[in-house]
């Protein structure tokens, strides 16, 4: 029973490192580039969820846990246009400069993202207004209890990557967005236009990161500036572990963290989860040079 | 290096604005190196004696990243590798001189050279598996043993390394029975170790395994065909990079006296990283512009330290939007970047 409650557990963190690596592999499609600047704009989702639960307590839906679903949209669109932001002004103009120069420019937009944060909402751990996580939760079995909590944050990342999973598979859209990772030259001889495509990938990443920090701080009840370096690290090494560029892959990933890292800290210790977590992805990356379902990337310098 | 020819634009206009001063300076420095390294040197030599023991250690800080920065400047500026864990190696080499120092009592220059061997052993091990990825893949893996060799020391290894608090209580490393207490004396002793490095990287740098390095940065595939043993000159990149960093960890356990784990902590790398890209990839004179950037500029404006991050953050994008090649980048980079139609020289040598 212990073990099938790790599994849960493992899997709903599994899934927020999912939807915050989507965010990195997506941008790794169409661009070749690490995107440092995600795991802060994720960060940001979880403040603006702060400030706005703080604007609707003033309204009818104070204390209650519909809260969550208007903050949710509200911080979906604007961790959108965040996003949307950074790559005209840091990224646009440095897309035929190299390929560290773009880095740089991704973690001085970090640099820039987790101060404001730091100096808005100050360095300390803060908490989101009592009411909102919901509490209780269903026993499935004696020692086998699902949080309500857990029901909902699984939910949500598993609607938004089905919606997400949909938009790709079947539209116009998420077809061309398909064809630019694959090769943005050709798909640009073929009619598409591939800036506005990049332009989507930069509202749907970091707008799924964003959403993700909200649940993420619902979740474990409180974060600092400091979490979209640790998580967004974790989140991008899940990325890494299914095969940067590949949707799937990214999925597939972040639940094999989730899990090995609570299966890590629950039977081995939870000092060395992250290490133990770590030495998997190396593992896997001496094994399969490029993630577990990567492919043709292998010979990208 | 003195045979380098200018390209000819705006010679003999001397006078007017500022720039075109400063490039005729350039230019005559560019004639005369061994000038230029002699007025450095001086320059350098004299630097501490007007300042307050606070900005000699600014100065001494600064001149410990520069050593960083040549180090790692070896792995991604002349190997092209993306290593982002860079600051293990540094923690390594600081524990290496801490642990001896307070275990077997040994002085602690007498454990530079063991801070050197053990952090380029490690160097070898850690990156022995992983040289055959590639790009980002190689920088993750990085970022991931930075961040394994960091919770290692958190966690307390081999009960050895003090745990989260870190290791206190390190001698001062003394010179002929003297004792290097003030910062003036430690930066003398971070200058000679520095004059040393950057002698050996611009000698490194026209290396027959220098030129090897630029060669599999370009193309791989290529290099192995010119007979180059590419897996070969990577390892010796990391090896070199990773053993110079232990020298750095070394000397700073000797003015700290105290060593931590976030010494390896993952902001430290990508400091070091943006060092050496700021500056200008795979130039000497760049890592100086970069670590200056990046160090020793935020620690002057201590009072606005709140907002130092941000401004860090926006100079970064602003520069690599306006010099994607680094503010003061070699030659070859420059024309890479830039598309120059010149034909790109070797360095002479």
């Amino acid at each position: 029973m212990q073990f099938v409650q790790q599994l849960i557990n493992g899997v709903t963190i599994g899934s927020f490192y999912a939807l915050v690596a989507l965010g990195y592999t997506m941008v790794y499609g169409v661009l070749k580039m690490i995107n440092f600047a995600h795991g802060d704009l994720f960060m940001w989702g979880a403040y603006l969820g702060l400030t706005l639960f703080t604007l609707l307590g003033a309204t009818a839906l104070a204390g209650s846990a519909w809260m969550v679903v208007p903050a949710a949209i509200a911080v979906l669109l604007v961790v959108a246009l965040a996003g949307l932001l950074v790559e005209r002004v840091a990224y646009r103009p440095l897309r035929h400069a190299g390929r560290l120069a773009p880095i740089l420019s991704a973690l001085g937009v970090a640099f820039l993202l987790q101060s404001l944060a730091r100096n808005i909402y100050g360095a300390s751990w803060r908490t989101y207004p009592s009411g909102i996580a919901l509490s209780g939760g269903v026993t499935l079995a004696p020692g086998l209890r699902v949080s309500a909590m857990q029901i909902l944050a699984l939910a949500a990342a598993a609607l938004l990557m089905a919606a997400l999973s949909l938009f790709v598979q079947r539209t116009r859209v998420g077809t061309a967005m398909r064809a630019v990772s694959i090769d943005p030259v050709a798909a640009r001889l073929m009619g598409i236009d591939v800036d506005r495509i990049i332009s989507v990938v930069f509202l749907i990443g970091p707008g799924l990161g964003g959403v993700a920090g909200l649940i993420v701080a619902l979740y474990y009840g409180s974060f600092d500036f400091t979490l979209g370096w640790t998580f967004g690290l974790k989140a991008f090494i899940a990325a890494i572990l299914g095969g940067i560029g590949n949707i799937p892959g990214a999925m597939l990933g972040g639940m094999l963290l989730g899990v090995v890292e609570t299966l890590a800290s629950g039977y081995i210790s939870p000092q060395w989860k992250d290490v133990i977590a770590y030495a998997a992805l190396i593992g896997i990356l001496i094994a399969r040079p490029t993630g577990l379902l990567g492919e043709r990337l292998a010979a990208k310098v | 290096m003195g045979r380098e020819r200018d390209n000819g634009a705006g010679t003999g206009r001397w006078g007017g604005s500022m720039i075109e001063s400063a490039a005729a300076i350039l230019r005559i420095a560019r004639r005369r190196p061994l000038l230029v390294q002699a007025a450095l040197l001086l320059l350098a030599l004299l630097l501490p004696l007007p300042l307050s023991d606070y900005y000699r250690t600014v100065a001494w800080r600064t001149g410990i990243y520069v050593l960083l920065g040549l180090s790692l400047n070896v792995v991604v500026g002349y190997a092209g590798l993306f290593q982002l864990g860079h600051a293990a190696f540094y923690a390594i080499g600081a524990y290496t001189a801490a642990i001896l120092n307070l275990r077997c009592g040994v002085p602690l220059l007498a454990a530079l050279p063991a801070s050197v061997a053990v952090a380029g052993a490690a160097g070898y091990l850690i990156t022995r598996p992983i040289l055959h990825l590639r790009g980002d893949y190689l920088a993750i893996v990085t970022i991931a043993f930075g961040e394994v060799v960091r919770l290692a020391l958190v966690n307390n290894l081999f009960g050895i390394t003090g745990g989260a608090n870190g290791l206190s209580g390190i001698d001062r490393p003394s010179l002929f029975g003297v004792e290097l207490r003030a910062p003036i004396a430690h930066y003398y002793l971070m200058l000679f170790f520095l004059a040393v490095t950057i002698a050996a990287m611009h000698r490194l740098e026209r290396s027959r395994l220098g030129r090897a390095w630029l060669c599999v940065r370009e193309d791989e595939e290529a290099a192995a065909a010119m007979g180059i043993d590419a897996t070969r000159v990577k390892l010796q990149a990391f090896v070199i990079g990773s053993a110079w960093a232990g020298l750095a960890g070394g000397l700073f356990a000797g003015k700290l006296t105290v060593v931590a784990p976030d010494l390896a902590k993952f902001m430290e790398s990508v400091v070091l990283f943006c060092i050496v890209v700021l500056g200008g990839t795979g130039s000497i004179p760049g890592v100086f512009v970069g670590a200056c950037g990046m160090v020793t500029l935020p620690e002057l404006f201590r009072p606005l330290r709140d907002w130092r991050d941000a401004w860090l953050g926006i100079t970064m994008v602003v520069m690599m939007i306006a010099r994607p090649e680094g503010i003061w980048p070699s030659r070859r980079v420059q024309m890479e970047i830039r598309g120059e139609k010149e034909e790109a020289r070797a360095p002479a040598g």
